[in-house]
């Protein structure tokens, strides 16, 4: 999933700047599920909003609504009746990609509530951790299911550098070197051959060198 | 000027800190009675929201009192409250409120006399704070307040 942490209430506030009704919307997906932009925390931000602006003095009416993701035209077009004239801004607690969904449909100013750190997952209740590179062309099946590209610091695909002291990473005493991981696990694997492979370097154009991607399936588009 | 007489709310879990104030009564004590008890089947069930929803509507104060650590009927659920109770805190630092009028209490059902001592230390500690930035406009005089009940 896509993991996003909350922006500080102060940055929020700022940038909705003097707006008197907002629309806060939160997203079901992935950030409900990291507990940054669910209907809770939806609950929690325009409270929060509206007790800063009544401490001032003034007051903010705030519509909170959830949408089932925010990433998918389907589910943003449920918006279209709450964003009526007197609708001043619009809060998004989705990733970047809501933001921009809903930047995209409605005349207004959208602001984005959370800053979206990376694509990972859960590793115990609330800690999470980045797992995928979004490299365009996986190669987890060579190295034993370790992604170098986002476990590696440097994310070297040839072994590990001088930086790699007893299996750990010198960025951080607390961080594993990947390929110490991906050494180990290909050990125990009984598949350290697949190391030996001489492979051509990776096509960097399938991952954010070669622009914005975009994924089209002909058999499904309407 | 009369003297401030804040709105304070004790969300009490029903096996020790309701219990305890349900002893205080039968013991006589005597407590402020600017604490209006709300009960729960746990301080497990306190959620964040819940909190800044009491101080949005007009609390000056807010405690959460709930069992003994290790006591916890459904074992872990006064834990769960007090790391929200810590996190609501900070989001209430952040709001300008003060982290300083939302606590976390731990007491058995026993503990009839601490029921009431909380009470008027938490009501003191409010009363020194003055009203919450939230209700600066308004608070509620002694007077207004008997009127209210009459």
């Amino acid at each position: 999933m896509i993991v996003a942490e909350p922006k500080p209430l102060a940055e929020v506030s700022e940038l909705i700047g003097e707006a008197r009704k907002i629309l806060v919307v939160g997203c079901g997906g992935c950030v409900t599920v990291c507990l940054a932009g669910g209907e809770k925390e939806t609950g929690i931000l325009a409270a929060s909003l509206r007790m800063l602006r009544k401490k001032e003095g003034k007051t903010l009416e705030t519509l909170e609504v959830t949408l089932t993701r925010q990433c998918d035209p389907e589910y943003v077009q449920l918006l279209d009746k709450y964003v009526t004239e007197d609708v001043e801004g619009i809060v998004s607690l989705a990733c970047g990609v809501g933001v921009q969904f809903l930047a995209e449909r409605f005349n207004k100013w959208v602001v984005p509530a959370l800053n979206t750190k990376f694509a990972g997952g859960a590793v115990e209740h609330g800690v999470w951790e980045e797992r995928c590179g979004l490299c365009g062309e996986c190669i987890l099946h060579q190295t034993g299911g370790i992604c170098p590209i986002i476990r590696c610091s440097k994310s070297l695909l040839n072994g590990p550098c001088g930086g790699s002291q007893g299996g750990k990473c010198e960025v951080n005493p607390d961080l594993p070197c990947a390929w110490q991981l991906i050494y180990d696990r290909l050990k125990a694997l009984g598949k350290l051959d697949l190391l030996l492979e001489i492979r051509p370097p990776k096509d960097w154009s399938k991952a954010r060198d070669g622009g914005p991607r975009k994924v089209v399936r002909e058999d499904v588009r309407m | 000027m009369a003297e401030f007489e804040p709105k304070i709310i004790a969300f009490c879990c029903y096996y020790c800190a309701y219990s305890a104030a349900d002893l205080a009564g039968s013991m006589r004590l005597q407590y402020p009675a600017n604490v209006r008890l709300v009960e729960l089947p746990c301080t497990g069930k306190v959620d964040v929201r819940v909190l800044l929803g009491a101080f949005e509507e007009g609390a000056d104060g807010v405690y959460v009192a709930g069992c003994l650590e290790g006591d916890c009927h459904f074992l872990k659920g006064n834990i769960r409250a007090r790391k929200r109770v810590e996190y609501t805190k900070k989001l209430l630092d952040e709001i300008g409120v003060g982290g300083e009028r939302l606590e976390m209490y731990n007491l058995s059902s026993s503990m009839g006399p601490r029921f009431a001592e909380i009470a008027r230390e938490f009501t003191e500690r409010i009363k020194g704070l003055g009203p919450s930035p939230l209700n600066r406009g308004y608070s509620p005089t002694k007077e207004e307040k008997a009127g209210e009940q009459r």
